[in-house]
């Protein structure tokens, strides 16, 4: 099984006329994502590589049943794509936009907490999400993930991800789904989410944290795995060696005022008994260690 | 994005919040005359990017002309924690009875807006978390709701604010959140928060970062991002679009992702060497970004060696590859190359590589080996 998403999962690409929009749709809908629609206000009627476009969200909708929606409006446009979106129907809600600002990503996350209790947010900022083998949402590259299980990834960084289900692959390892929620400093999905997923899900036996710098995200990861998880975690933090009150790439990745530090990270999650890489490489290894011992 | 404190006073103002007037001045005459403007006694304070600046000698009183020529002279220069003071804030001096703080912020655990205000101004409030954390009254605002009136008044009580102080600051705490959001601020501070003897709430300094994901709808932030304090290397970067840090060690870094760019940094370090920077030049990795990433770390006096650390998702090991021997055509780098190139295609990449290896151009398998020679290079 996977988490979120699966082969049965339509989805509607919001933002599928434009020329990122149109270049991983058509990646995703090749890889076997069943890419039913696009949306633009001002082409509904026309197609694009065989897909339909519709006015809106909910139109979409109505007229394929899609569930998911995946994002690639640029970030002005994101706060009115989000609540478009579960407006329309649609129940997870892929943002890949990278500029979101924070003060958007607070809004339209507690408007959705508090109108749409029952509709999931991943991202913005965030490379999206692949059932290997069945769903591929957003802007990973199909091919570097392994089918099947026991592993399931979640991460707020894009390249390491990528990293991380090669390296997999590499040793034969597969993966249920792996997350990408993003790097931004208020993500709609987060660890916890994704760990309480993968706990819940059979065919994951082991997940692979990947986190990093900024924020507490990782620590209450920490606290829920301790208190939660049967299943093994291993883990890596990036950015040990950040400087503090900088912003490492991601909008989130900042140590300010002392907190949000790799270390503390680390020792929280070592704390709950999670096995700690010092490099991606370490981390994929600890990885192959846990589902040898499966 | 951080503005100094004149231009956190300025955008305070513009949201109607009572600030003393004063003037920007960039050498001491300029100091002098704005002083003799405003009337004396002034406050001469150092306008820089980091916090300390009293301790340092950074913010004077100054009773008459006199002072305002000596504390602007020995201000203008002066080194605050490697910033150096290059504009003075001449204001208004301000009787003080009681100083308070507050602030917002986001709260990124609760996932809403934090509102702190403590009766204990003057002082940094992470001391004041410390030793009095019962002296901090705090807030959370969710966005989709905003701060009521009601709210903000009881809010107010819980931070035991003395009568005379209760209205004043409900009104500038209120035109504070406005501003925090309207604004698209990361950070509103004032500390501190100021009681008059004649019983009027004022803002006596002000620290604001704002979110530089927002300006498109702030056109006027274009000024915030002119002042923004960076070394030579930042500046370059920075026109170029690149996501770039500027580090202290000698192996420049380019990395694709901020994930794997930060990674990179860790392990040059965890090899005992010191990175020269961080540098992310996103998902791709094409001849151009490639160059222009060259460009800025070649310009580095301290690099000695560096690092390049891709991982092809989408794009293929064969376009990195090429990217990377187009833009060396382009730059000339004065310090040796390692390369790891790694993912897709891979393999495709590395047979175009290798016949261009030499004693500048290096390239190992993995992230490790590729960190130990790039560090062995640069020592």
């Amino acid at each position: 099984m996977s988490i979120f998403v699966d082969e049965n999962t339509k989805v509607i690409y919001q933002g599928l006329t434009g020329s990122q929009g149109s270049y991983y749709g058509g990646l995703n809908a090749e890889y076997g994502t069943q890419v039913v629609a696009g949306t633009h206000p001002k082409k509904a009627g026309t197609a694009v590589n065989g897909v339909p476009v519709y006015a809106n969200v909910a139109e979409a909708v109505e007229a394929t049943g899609a569930t998911a929606s995946c994002i690639f409006i640029p970030a002005p446009g994101v706060r009115g794509a989000v609540m478009e979106a579960a407006e329309g129907g649609v129940k997870f809600i892929v943002a890949i936009t990278e500029g979101v600002p924070a003060h958007d990503e607070a809004y339209f996350y507690n408007d959705l907490k508090a109108n749409f209790p029952d509709v999931q947010l991943l991202g913005p900022n965030c490379p999206g999400i692949i059932s290997p083998g069945k769903c591929n949402i957003g802007i990973t590259a199909g091919h570097i993930a392994k089918e099947g299980g026991p592993v399931g990834i979640v991460s707020r960084s894009g390249t390491l991800t990528y990293q991380a289900l090669y390296e997999l692959k590499q040793k034969d390892i597969g993966v249920t789904t792996c997350v990408g929620i993003g790097g931004d400093p208020v993500p709609g999905t987060s660890f916890i989410d994704c760990l309480k997923a993968f706990e819940a899900d059979p065919e994951t036996k082991a997940v692979m944290m990947i986190g990093e710098i900024g924020g507490s995200a990782e620590e209450e990861a920490a606290e829920y795995i301790k208190n939660n998880m049967s299943k093994p975690v291993s883990s890596y933090i990036a950015g040990v060696t950040a400087p503090p009150g900088k912003k490492m790439g991601h909008a989130g990745a900042i140590v300010s005022g002392g907190k949000g530090t790799a270390q503390a990270k680390m020792e929280a999650l070592e704390d709950a008994g999670v096995r700690v890489g010092h490099n991606p490489t370490e981390a994929g290894e600890l990885m192959a260690e846990i589902v040898a011992g499966l | 994005m951080d503005l100094f404190e004149y231009q956190g006073k300025q955008f305070f103002a513009a949201y109607g919040m009572p600030v003393s007037p004063g003037e920007i001045a960039f050498s001491v005459d300029e100091a002098v005359s704005a002083a003799e403007r405003l009337g004396t006694p002034v406050m001469v304070k150092a306008q820089v990017h980091t916090g300390g600046r009293g301790k340092a000698g950074g913010v004077k009183f100054a009773a008459d002309i006199d002072a305002v020529r000596e504390h602007a002279g020995n201000i203008l220069g002066l080194d605050i924690k490697g910033h150096v003071v290059g504009r003075v804030w001449i204001e208004k001096a301000s009787d003080i009875a009681e100083e308070y703080y507050a602030s917002f912020t986001l709260d990124r655990s609760a996932k809403l807006h934090l509102g702190m205000l403590s009766k204990e101004g003057g002082v940094e409030i992470e001391t004041v978390a410390e030793e009095n954390p019962d002296a901090i009254a705090k807030i959370w605002v969710d966005p989709v709701v905003g701060l009521s009136e009601a709210a903000c008044r009881e809010w107010v009580a819980a931070a035991n604010l003395p009568e005379a102080a209760v209205e004043g600051s409900v009104d500038i705490l209120q035109k504070l959140y406005t501003a925090y959001t309207e604004g698209d601020a990361d950070l509103v501070e004032i500390n501190p928060l100021i009681l008059t003897p004649d019983g009027t709430v004022h803002v006596l300094d002000a620290k604001v970062t704002l979110d530089a994901n927002s300006v498109f709808r702030h056109e006027d932030y274009a000024q915030y991002d002119e002042t923004q304090t960076r070394d030579e290397r930042e500046t370059a970067a920075h026109e170029k679009g690149l996501q770039y840090v500027g580090l202290e060690g000698s192996v420049g870094v380019i990395a694709n992702g901020a994930g794997l760019a930060m990674s990179t940094v860790d392990v040059v370090n965890q090899v005992g060497g010191s990175p020269a920077n961080f540098l992310d030049i996103g998902g791709g990795a094409n001849a151009d970004v490639m160059a222009g990433a060259m460009e800025v770390i070649n310009n580095d006096p301290n690099v000695k060696a560096i690092f390049i650390n891709i991982f092809g998702g989408i794009t293929r090991g064969e376009e990195v590859a090429n990217g990377i021997l187009e833009a060396m055509q382009r730059v000339d780098i004065d310090s040796p190359i390692v390369i790891r190139l790694d993912g897709t295609n891979a393999d495709e990449g590395r047979a175009i590589l290798a016949p261009n290896l030499s004693d500048k151009l290096m390239m190992e398998d993995t992230m490790l080996d590729a960190a130990r020679k790039a560090v062995e290079l640069a020592s």
